[in-house]
C-alpha cells in the first residue's frame, strides 16, 4: 500500500492565484492520489506565525509534508507535470 | 534642514551628521556595497541604536543569513540581540534559503507570505524601523525575476504606506561600478548609501558615501569609516566638524620658560603647535616639558607615543626631571603607547576621541605623527590629522604634535607639508654643524594670530632638561641645511648694511 500524502497550502486571502492553486491542487489530487490524501489550507493572513515557522516567503505554496523528502512548490499549481515531479508521483498513462 | 522631508537619526556614529540629521523618516533607504563591506552592521546597526537610544523598536528580516548566524555574529558589538526579542523590541523575520529543499515553481505567485509576515513582527513589536538584508539573496531563490521585481516594489509601498523607515541592504560586485548586482535594488529606493572597502597602498580602507537623498540635502563624497567591537559602525565626518570652533586667547605654558617668551608668551589653549626636527633633537623633551608644564598648573594631560615604549618614555621623563608614573596615579597623566602598524588608523581616531572623551585632558601630545604617517596613505593621513586637529578644537584643548624630517640638517618633513596649514603654530628644532660639532637651534617659524621671535636659538640638552641660549648670530643657511659661517668682520658689515 502507498503512503499517504500530506499536502499543506499556504495563501493568502481569496485571491483569484489562492482559488486556482486550490482548484488546481484538488483536481491533481483527485486524480492521482484517490483517497490517499490530507489536504490543509493555510490563510497566512489569519496564521501568520504558522508562514514564519515554516518560512514561507511566497504564496500559493505547496507543502508536502508526507511522504518524505519535504518538498515545496511554488505558484498557482498550473503546471501539472511540475507539481507531479515535485510531489514524486508518476502520471498514469492513459 | 529641510522642512517636507523629515529624518529620523539612526544613531550610527558620525553617520548622521554626514547625513545632515539622518536618513528620511517614512522612506527606503538602499545601503549598498561589495561583500564584507559591513552591510548587515549598518542595517542591525540602525534596528540597535533605534531600541538603545531612541526608544524606537526594529525587525530585521533576513534574506542571507539565517537568525541564529546573525545573533552570534552581532554578539561581537554588545548588542544583545536574544534579549530584545525577549522584551519584544527586536523581531526577525526569517526569509533566508533553506537548504537541501528542492522547489519547484508551477506558475503564477507572490510575496504575500513575506508581506504578511512583516507586517505581522512590525504589529508584535511596534516597530518604527525595518532591516532587510540583503535583497540580492532573494534572487537565487526563485527563478522568475520579473515577478521578484514587481514584488519588491508591492513591498516598498507597503513600507511607505505605514510609515515605516526602511534600510535595505544589497550586494554590489564593484567598488567603482554599478550600484547594486541586480539593478533593480536601487529603483526601489528613494535613497541610496553606498559602502566602500577598497584597498590602497596595501591598507583597507572602509568609506561611506551618500549617493542619493530624494528631496533632502547631505554631505557629499566618501567619508571614512571603522567597524568597533562593542560599537559597530562609527563614521569620522571630517568637513563638517571642521571651522566651527571659536579660538581662544587665553596662554598656556610650553613647559619652557623661554620658549614661551619666543612664543610671545606661550602657546594659546586651543592651538595645534606642530614640532619638526630630525632624530634626536629634542622633540620628545618637547613634549615632555609641555606634559610637565600641564602637570605643575593642575593640568590633565594625555600623551599618546607611537615610537617608544612606556618604560623608555618615563626613564627619559625621570631623567628629565619628571616623575609620570607619579603623576599617572595622581590621575593627571594617562600615556598610551602603541604601535600604529597594530591598527588603522580610523581606529586609532576612534581610541583617541574616546581616551579624550573619558579622561578630560585640557593637553594632548601625540609624538609622532611622522610614525602615523609611514602606515597610512598621504589622504588617509591628512584625514586623520584633520579629523584629530577639529575634534580638540571643538574640546578646546591644546595639541602638540611632533614630526620627524628625513634628514639631519635642515629639511622638511613629508608631515610638516601635508599638515602645516592646519596647525596654528610651528617650532623647528634642527641640527647646527659648526666648526666639527653638531650643535642644536631652535624657531617658532609660526605663530598664528600673535607676535613672536623669529632669530635661531642655540640649546642644548642636558639632566636638566632643554636650555635655550643665544641666538646663532654668525651662521647662515641653517634651515636650508647649507650652514655657512661668517667672520665677526662679514658679520658686522652686513649688520651694518641693513641698519
Amino acid at each position: 500500500m502507498d503512503a499517504k500524502f500530506v499536502l499543506k497550502l499556504y495563501i493568502t486571502g481569496n485571491t483569484p492565484k489562492s482559488e486556482k492553486a486550490i482548484k488546481n491542487l484538488r483536481q491533481i489530487s483527485e486524480e492521482e492520489l484517490k483517497n490517499k490524501y490530507e489536504i490543509k489550507i493555510v490563510d497566512v493572513l489569519e496564521n501568520p506565525q504558522l508562514a514564519e515557522d515554516e518560512k514561507i516567503i511566497a504564496t500559493p505554496t505547496l507543502i508536502k509534508e508526507l511522504p518524505p523528502p519535504l518538498r515545496r512548490i511554488i505558484g498557482d499549481l498550473s503546471d501539472t507535470d511540475k507539481v507531479l515531479l515535485g510531489l514524486d508521483i508518476q502520471k498514469k498513462i492513459g | 534642514m529641510n522642512r517636507f522631508v523629515k529624518k529620523l537619526e539612526t544613531g550610527i556614529t558620525g553617520f548622521d551628521e554626514i547625513a545632515n540629521g539622518g536618513i528620511p523618516t517614512g522612506r527606503t533607504t538602499l545601503v549598498s556595497g561589495t561583500s564584507g563591506s559591513g552591510k548587515t552592521v549598518f542595517a542591525a546597526q540602525f534596528l540597535a541604536e533605534g531600541i538603545r537610544h531612541k526608544n524606537q523598536n526594529g525587525v530585521f528580516v533576513t534574506f542571507e543569513e539565517p537568525t541564529e548566524d546573525i545573533r552570534n555574529n552581532l554578539a561581537s558589538m554588545d548588542w544583545d540581540i536574544k534579549k530584545w526579542e525577549e522584551e519584544k523590541k527586536w523581531a526577525f523575520v526569517d526569509a533566508s534559503p533553506h537548504p537541501g529543499q528542492e522547489t519547484f515553481e508551477t506558475g503564477e505567485y507572490d510575496f504575500g507570505a513575506l508581506l504578511a509576515r512583516i507586517e505581522n513582527a512590525i504589529k508584535k513589536v511596534s516597530a518604527k524601523r525595518v532591516s532587510l538584508d540583503s535583497l540580492g539573496a532573494i534572487f537565487s531563490q526563485f527563478e522568475n525575476s520579473g515577478i521578484i521585481r514587481r514584488e519588491l516594489f508591492r513591498l516598498a509601498y507597503g513600507f511607505k504606506s505605514m510609515g515605516i523607515t526602511v534600510i535595505m541592504t544589497a550586494e554590489r560586485l564593484e567598488e567603482y561600478g554599478d550600484i547594486a548586482r541586480h539593478g533593480v535594488e536601487e529603483f526601489v529606493s528613494d535613497n541610496v548609501v553606498i559602502l566602500r572597502n577598497t584597498l590602497e597602498a596595501e591598507k583597507r580602507r572602509r568609506t561611506v558615501e551618500i549617493l542619493k537623498f530624494r528631496g533632502t540635502t547631505h554631505h557629499k563624497g566618501e567619508y571614512p569609516f571603522t567597524i568597533m567591537p562593542g560599537e559597530g559602525i562609527v563614521a569620522i565626518p571630517i568637513s563638517s566638524i571642521e571651522l566651527k570652533q571659536s579660538s581662544s586667547d587665553l596662554r598656556i605654558t610650553s613647559g619652557s620658560e623661554v620658549l614661551d617668551r619666543m612664543c610671545g608668551g606661550g602657546f594659546f589653549r586651543d592651538s595645534i603647535i606642530l614640532v619638526s626636527g630630525a632624530t634626536g633633537t629634542g622633540k620628545t623633551l618637547t613634549v615632555t616639558q609641555f606634559i610637565g608644564g600641564g602637570m605643575r598648573n593642575g593640568e590633565k594631560c594625555v600623551l599618546f607615543a607611537y615610537e617608544e615604549s612606556r618604560e623608555q618614555l618615563f626613564r627619559n621623563a625621570r631623567g628629565w626631571g619628571f616623575d609620570f608614573e607619579e603623576m599617572e596615579k595622581k590621575g593627571y597623566l594617562k600615556v598610551i603607547c602603541q604601535y600604529p602598524e597594530t591598527a588603522g588608523l580610523e581606529d586609532l581616531l576612534i581610541n583617541i576621541r574616546h581616551t579624550i572623551e573619558e579622561f578630560g585632558p585640557s593637553r594632548v601630545a601625540v609624538d609622532s605623527l611622522s610614525a602615523l604617517e609611514r602606515c597610512s596613505t598621504a589622504k588617509g593621513f591628512r584625514e586623520f590629522v584633520i579629523s584629530v586637529t577639529s575634534y580638540l578644537k571643538m574640546k578646546e584643548i591644546a595639541g602638540l604634535f611632533t614630526a620627524t624630517t628625513p634628514t639631519l640638517m635642515g629639511g622638511t618633513s613629508v608631515t610638516e607639508a601635508h599638515i602645516s596649514t592646519i596647525t596654528d603654530s610651528i617650532i623647528l628644532l634642527r641640527y647646527v654643524e659648526m666648526l666639527g660639532e653638531m650643535r642644536r637651534g631652535i624657531t617658532v617659524l609660526k605663530m598664528r594670530g600673535s607676535m613672536h621671535e623669529k632669530e635661531i636659538l642655540e640649546f642644548n640638552i642636558d639632566s636638566g632638561g632643554m636650555h635655550i641660549g643665544k641666538p646663532f648670530r654668525n651662521v647662515m643657511g641653517i634651515l636650508s641645511g647649507q650652514v655657512q659661517h661668517l667672520d665677526e668682520e662679514e658679520y658686522k658689515r652686513m649688520s651694518d648694511m641693513f641698519k
